[in-house]
């Protein structure tokens, strides 16, 4: 935190400064206790909100805390035992692939499809804001209630989706009943659900290039594609890099989905680290391995959340 | 450049985000609240009115009121995951038998899988109920957890009950849990759909029944239907098949378990039952069933009422099928128990033991029975049930031989559940054969 960011408290004790120079001193510090009052709701949020839980969490995964913990008020401390329970578990390796499949097919998804729509809304044509507000509707959506809705268009017996691959005479897909197909249709619901953000997101980086990047390049033969990847592009770029940081923070930590669609199976073949760390926990009332388990999914977001920070950071200092 | 348009967006779509977030939880405190709610709108409604066949003659509601120096006037509380209707007849249950020994009580009808979860909660913040309901395979677990009062402390018995509920509620040797009314697993048939496929007798062996299932199997109908999603009601409904056959849980990779699996497995291939078995719990399974889109069904007791309810719709049941005839069915035990909190609160405590007996006096088990269609725990009662409901008896022959889930491996039986599902969604999505799949989900670690 530095005082740049602070310019309200700036401006607010400014006319003191100037107006007394004698009480100079007081004034400094009159203006540093302000500060700080600005600062203390953020500050005192912050820790009640996040900073509690998290430190509560990781001491929880170095307890053996269970059921017995709640009547008993004890849970032994057991050092390091969580994490190698967890990481040693037969489960563990494939919840880790497919925790990577999963962020990696949803994000590459989601953007693909992401960046066209916004390029597409760029042009000026009847009912694009209508059309573009429309394409919220996902976001509007309780996400358990769209998985439920999905869940049934999924079915392999009698889901609409199989039904219409029925009429191309494609023999119907089993989506969330094969281990090998599971994770291809969460990615999929997955990606239907993430698109609004990088449209929303992309669309208005795009607001951004100067129409009249556009007018030079036309004139010295940067149209389509190449208008594309020689203006468009290059001017996007620190917009992608937030929308792919913030989409694999997000995706991580993807849980309504997967317990709405498979509940983590068949087989298996959905189990993500979010998946498990609410199964250990809430399933199997096995708290402190579940509190492992996710905090092994913030020391992974937070990785991306710094990559984060520092492009923001870069974004603002160009 | 544009980092400040960027934050208005990203902003905008975080604070939509809480707004629903904050519409959903909103929403559901109010869901979770409206039990309780209605709980106490009733307790002001007299309880004379209400105490039909379940009260004691001795007791009249005015007791209460006006002498609560004779030991009574205590303020009890009670807790269950009752839905809606089963939930309105057990509040008069509770309120004529708090009303008998001149207390009062209110209860709390908490969603079924957010029970276990409050229960922590008010354990840890010492709020529990005097008198707790619990699924019978959460009983030892709890019990373990130091959070139960054993009721053979208060002469509470189980004599005359069906064996698999006194395992069921006993742990290390004390009776910790006593359920009015318990319920199994058994095979549901569609007697229209056996009648047109020509097929006389319900089947009774492994071999009968795949035939059946076969010739039952036809475009759009399936012959088979049950649960074998991956959570604990997928251990569930392989029960049945995994014990009759000799199968044990203590090591699940043994020739009799992986044949029960086997056949399973054998049936999804043949056709005979959908891969979407993997999926299914045992609400779907049965919509399957009553949808005509499965010819049988594995299903519980609990199912009959909405069955009977249904018109042009012919359906009888059987215990499900064994291997030999010369197999007994065995089946895991369902039910609830009513269980004594350790508050501290030694008067309550005592109250609390009273109001448990009563819910299971026979007069309340013939009620509970009939309201979730399930068998009173009593042998000589179901016997009674058996006759005056035949849709009853197939199910009252099974309970008598139920086997409770915590009977052998007590609160260690999650794990144990756990690599039963483990391997039997392996298994069924065909993705290691039920020899292999046993053997692995046996000795993984978790």
């Amino acid at each position: 935190m530095t005082t740049a960011e602070l310019p309200t408290a700036d401006s607010n004790t400014a006319p003191f400064g100037r107006g007394a120079p004698t009480r100079h001193r007081s004034a400094r510090l009159a203006e540093k206790s302000i500060q700080w009052l600005f600062l203390a709701p953020a500050i005192v949020y912050v820790a009640m909100f996040f900073g509690y839980p998290i430190v509560q969490n990781v001491r929880m995964s170095f307890e053996n805390y269970s059921t017995r913990t709640f009547f008993t008020g004890q849970a032994p401390w057991v050092g390091w035992a969580n994490y190698v329970t967890v990481i040693k578990s037969s489960l563990f390796k494939t919840t880790l692939i497919n925790t990577g499949l999963f962020t990696v097919g949803s994000i590459v998804g989601q953007f693909i499809i992401g960046l066209a729509l916004a390029l597409f809304f760029r042009r000026k044509f009847p009912l694009n804001n209508l059309l573009r507000s429309l394409l919220l509707l996902p976001w509007l959506l309780p996400i358990i209630a769209s998985t439920a809705v999905w869940k049934w268009m999924l079915d392999q017996d009698s889901g609409i989706l199989n039904h219409l691959l029925g009429f191309l005479h494609i023999s119907a897909v089993p989506w969330l009943v094969s281990p090998n197909v599971a994770l291809i249709a969460v990615v999929m619901v997955n990606i239907w659900l993430g698109i609004p953000f990088n449209v929303a997101i992309l669309y208005s980086g795009l607001q951004d290039v100067p129409t009249e990047l556009y007018e030079a390049g036309s004139l010295g033969g940067a149209t389509g594609w190449k208008a594309f990847r020689f203006i468009t592009w290059p001017s996007l770029r620190p917009v992608v890099t937030v929308v792919l940081v913030l989409g694999v923070v997000y995706t991580l930590k993807v849980l309504d989905i997967i317990i709405g669609l498979t509940g983590g199976g068949p087989a298996n073949a959905t189990e993500t680290l979010a998946a498990e760390a609410y199964r250990r926990s809430f399933v199997e009332f096995s708290f402190g391995t579940g509190a492992a388990v996710s905090n092994i999914l913030i020391v992974v977001s937070l990785v991306f959340a710094f990559v984060y920070l520092r492009l923001n950071r870069r974004a603002i200092d160009e | 450049m544009s980092a400040r348009r960027i934050a208005i967006a990203v902003a905008s779509a975080t604070a939509v985000s809480l707004a629903l977030a904050g519409c959903s939880s909103s929403k559901s405190t109010g869901a979770s609240s409206t039990p309780s709610a209605a709980a106490s709108t009733s307790a002001s409604s007299a309880p004379t009115s209400v105490a039909t066949s379940a009260v004691p003659a001795s007791a009249p509601a005015s007791v209460a009121a006006s002498s609560p120096a004779s030991g009574g006037g205590l303020a009890l509380t009670v807790e269950d995951y009752y839905t809606w209707s089963t939930g309105q007849v057990l509040d008069k249950v509770y309120k004529a038998c708090a009303a008998s020994i001149g207390d009062t009580i209110t209860s709390t009808h908490t969603p079924g899988a957010g029970l276990i979860a409050k229960v922590l909660q008010q354990a840890s913040s010492k709020t529990l109920p005097d008198v707790l309901m619990l699924d019978n395979p959460d009983v030892q677990e709890i019990a373990q957890s130091g959070a139960l009062a054993p009721l053979t402390d208060y002469g509470i018995t189980a004599d005359g009950f069906t064996p698999g509920v006194v395992s069921a509620g006993t742990y290390s040797g004390k009776l910790y849990g006593l359920a009015p009314a318990v319920n199994s697993l058994g095979l549901y048939y569609n007697t229209d759909m056996f009648k047109a496929a020509g097929i006389t007798s319900p089947p009774a062996t492994w071999a009968d029944f795949k035939a059946d299932a076969a010739k039952l199997t036809k475009p759009g109908v399936y012959g088979f239907a049950m649960a074998g999603i991956g959570t604990y009601e997928g251990t569930w409904d392989f029960m049945p098949w995994m014990w009759s056959n000799g199968g044990d849980e203590k090591d699940i990779s043994t020739p009799q378990t992986a044949q029960a699996l086997q056949f399973l497995v054998d049936l999804v291939k043949d056709g005979s039952m959908s891969k979407s078995v993997v999926t299914w719990g045992q609400d779907d399974a049965i919509s399957q069933f009553t949808a005509g889109k499965a010819a049988m069904v594995e299903g519980g007791s609990w199912n009959v009422s909405a069955f009977q309810a249904m018109k042009n719709f012919h359906w009888a049941s059987v215990p499900l099928p064994t291997q030999t005839a010369s197999q007994t069915p065995v089946a895991p035990l369902g039910g609830e128990t009513y269980n004594v909190t350790e508050t501290g609160n030694k008067d309550k405590m005592a109250a609390a033991a009273k109001i448990v007996a009563c819910i299971s006096s026979p007069a309340n088990q013939q009620l509970l029975a009939t309201t979730e269609g399930a068998i009173p725990s009593s042998v000589s009662l179901a016997a009674g049930v058996a006759q005056s409901n035949p849709a009853l008896a197939s199910f009252v022959t099974v309970v008598s031989k139920a086997r409770s889930r915590t009977a052998e491996l007590g609160p260690d039986w999650p794990t144990a559940a756990t690599k039963i599902y483990t391997a039997e969604q392996s298994a069924l999505t065909g993705k290691l054969s039920p020899t292999a799949a046993l053997a692995q989900a046996q000795s993984q670690s978790q």
